[in-house]
């Protein structure tokens, strides 16, 4: 078991002629997504087999692959069959594809990219609330989201992940793959890692993979990286404090970022004294959570929890 | 993106907000000139920064005649101006606002910004505006009056009524209160605001509603789509080294302290800052190369580091995922040589290709230490900047 995502989930990518898309959707099929083909507006018939470098793409088994690509997510739907899309789409119009994918009957929406105007997400987020209450948005600006040894969707290095136990769930990319070798390392393995990306309007949150976590039997424990900016982190820790059963630890990126200035995600700023890291570490070890005060002890903090309720 | 006042109303007046007649000056004479045309007995002159505070900082006083115009446009014109929101080092005055007076009888607070728990656009307004705005946020929160839009709907004429009416604005003057206020709402939508602040917003004892101040700044997501808000960057208010780190890609911060950070993600650039913060160490910036980063961006990033003086060692942290280690390994050498660097680098490189990267860097014939994880690159460097 796991969360979102596993070996059955059929995959496409929009954008994936987009070099990128390309790119990344070779990288899915090699770990063994069921990848099943691709969108680009306009190059609906072609076919996509080789990767941005004209290397053909291969499945892990070695074996040459080649997927459909279809002009829009509805005619994917109709032939091949679609649980969730990897949108590789730029900026400007990746909006549109998000709302696209949903329209189509899309359940997981995984966007990839970064740096789309929070206005657009604002009304993205209130359509998909009103109209597509069952398609789930994962990011935008996010690494993706992955099951290890069943499905890969998303720009992280599968090779450092382990099938096991342990969920993560994440605001940030680099420090997930962080939080990831350190579990790795320490012998255990993840039942899925979500990123849950950057900017300040975003799809799925804190609490809807808390849950997921929280339901899933294989998961035993989780690991939750946030970091500054907001109230995401405050309010996950009151929903821990209320509903979960299983052992979490965490980490907050962002201690020592002076207020006002934008650590690089949109959404990471501390703004009118608000969202500060020591205000969500308190709020955290409140809820009985485990707090890393390094991002080199996540690993250990995990441990910790895990040993508290054992 | 910010912006300087005069720009702001410049988008307001678009929107019909009502404003006091005004210009911007770049000269005393021009500050003289613009005085003499809006005509009247009392102006306004106001120093034109990107921070706010600026009537307690000195930089705001009220002339009343074309002699104290000039005396205070010679006094604010070029000045250092320190607020709370600069720094010790203050902002230099490169530009004035001329306005005419005006009679308030109140001053009201008023902005747009996202909010973000919500996910819609929150208008704030309280009936304490003026210049403790943060501190009314901060001790009587219950001051401020709160009204949320999805922004594919519009502001609503009632919605804005009801906040005019919640602030305390007076009744005879809440439907053009409203007006100013969809005007604002208006604004921060279509030009996609990440702020728009009118503080204070006041009420004149001859029944008008006037914008008296204006602050917006901007999604930077968005700007492609704003082209005429882009023509209004002043690169003069910006530091150098973040302006630079822009044409690269690169998301760049300058810090107080000494050790320099090169690092491959926003979080995980913050956290390298944290470790290092944890093993008494301090960070000269923020650095996040990003992800698909070339040889040449590496390059420039290291360069940017090195630019700042104040550096006495660097640490380079990069969890291969889309960068591959040996690139990373290849852009911090060019760099090193390209630079003839002087100080001390200690490199953390996890991920794809990591062997490969590790042995370019030992084989580089550099100084150049390779840390195995991220406490032993945190106390390396940290070692390496105390020299």
């Amino acid at each position: 078991m796991s969360i979102f995502v596993n070996k059955a989930t059929r995959v496409i990518c929009q954008g994936i002629t987009g070099t990128h898309g390309a790119f990344h959707s070779a990288r899915c099929i090699e770990y063994g997504t069921n990848f099943v083909g691709g969108v680009t507006p306009g190059k609906g018939g072609k076919v996509f087999d080789k990767d941005p470098a004209g290397q053909p793409i291969k499945n892990p088994n070695g074996d040459a692959v080649s997927l459909p690509i279809f002009n829009t997510v509805a005619d994917a739907m109709d032939e091949v069959g679609v649980d969730a899309s990897m949108i590789f789409v730029p900026p400007p119009l990746a909006a549109d594809a998000i709302l696209e994918a949903a329209d189509a009957g899309v359940k997981l929406i995984c966007c990839i990219t970064e740096g789309i105007p929070v206005m657009d997400m604002v009304r993205v987020s209130e359509v998909m609330k009103e109209r597509y209450p069952r398609s789930r948005l994962i990011g935008p600006n996010c690494p993706g989201v992955i099951t290890p040894g069943e499905c890969k969707i998303g720009i992280m290095p599968g090779h450092i992940h382990k099938p096991g136990k342990i969920g993560i769930v994440s605001r940030s990319g680099t420090l997930t793959y962080e939080a990831v070798h350190q579990v790795t390392n320490a012998g255990m393995g993840q039942s899925t890692c979500v990123g849950i990306g950057g900017d300040p309007v975003n799809g799925t949150n804190f609490i809807d993979c808390l849950s997921a976590f929280n339901a899933d039997p294989n998961t035993e424990a989780v690991i939750m990286i946030g970091e500054i900016g907001g109230n995401a982190e405050e309010k996950a820790a009151q929903w821990v404090a209320e509903n979960m059963h299983k052992p979490v630890a965490a980490f907050i990126a962002g201690r020592t970022a002076p207020p006002g200035k934008r650590m690089g995600h949109a959404g990471a700023i501390i703004s009118g004294g608000k969202g500060t890291a020591d205000d969500k570490m308190k709020a955290l070890r409140a809820a009985g959570i485990t707090v890393a005060d390094s991002p080199a002890d996540l690993a250990k903090a995990l441990k910790e929890a895990m040993a508290a309720v054992a | 993106m910010k912006i300087h006042e005069y720009q702001a109303k410049e988008v307001l007046r678009r929107y019909k907000t009502p404003l006091l007649q005004g210009r911007v000056a770049y000269s005393v004479e021009e500050a003289v000139n613009v005085a003499r045309e809006i005509g009247g007995e009392v102006w306004v002159v106001k120093a034109q920064i990107h921070a706010g505070g600026r009537g307690k900082g000195g930089g705001v006083k009220l002339a009343r005649s074309i002699d104290e115009v000039r005396k205070h446009a010679e006094a604010i014109l070029g000045m250092q101006l320190v607020t709370h929101q600069t720094g010790p080092e203050g902002k230099k005055v490169n530009q004035l606002l001329i306005e005419a007076g005006c009679n308030i009888d109140h001053e009201y607070y008023l902005a747009a910004v996202l909010d973000r728990e919500t996910a819609r656009v929150a208008v704030m307004g309280s009936y304490e505006g003026g210049m403790d705005i943060e501190e009314v946020a901060a001790k009587t929160p219950g001051k401020i009056k709160k009204e949320f839009f999805d922004p594919s709907e519009g502001m609503h004429g009632f919605q804005a009524r009801r906040l005019a009416l919640a602030i305390g604005i007076p009744q005879a003057l809440v439907n053009k209160a409203a007006g100013l206020i969809l005007g604002v709402a208006k604004c921060f939508v279509e030009e996609d605001a990440s702020l728009v602040e009118i503080n204070p917003l006041v009420t004149t004892k001859d029944g008008g509603v006037l914008a008296l101040d204006a602050k917006m700044s901007f999604d930077d997501n968005a700007l492609f789509r704003h082209t005429d808000i882009e023509a209004y960057r002043d690169v003069t208010e910006e530091v150098p080294e973040e302006t630079e780190a822009k044409k690269y890609d690169l998301s760049y911060i300058k810090l107080e302290g000494n050790i320099g950070c090169m690092v491959n993600g926003a979080g995980l650039a913050m956290s390298t800052m944290d470790i290092i913060k944890l093993h008494g160490g301090s960070p000269a910036n923020f650095l996040d190369v990003g992800g698909g980063a070339s040889t040449e961006r590496v390059t420039a990033a290291f360069k940017l580091i090195l630019s700042d003086k104040a550096v006495k060692a660097v640490l380079v942290n990069i969890f291969g995922g889309i960068m591959k280690c040996d690139v990373i390994a290849a852009g911090v050498i060019a760099a090193a040589k390209e630079t003839k660097l002087q100080v001390p680098v200690v490199v953390r490189l996890e991920g794809t290709n990591v062997e490969k990267g590790r042995k370019l860097l030992d084989e580089s014939g550099l100084k150049i230490q390779s840390a195995t994880d991220l406490t032993d690159a945190a106390k390396k460097v940290v070692a390496a900047a105390k020299g």
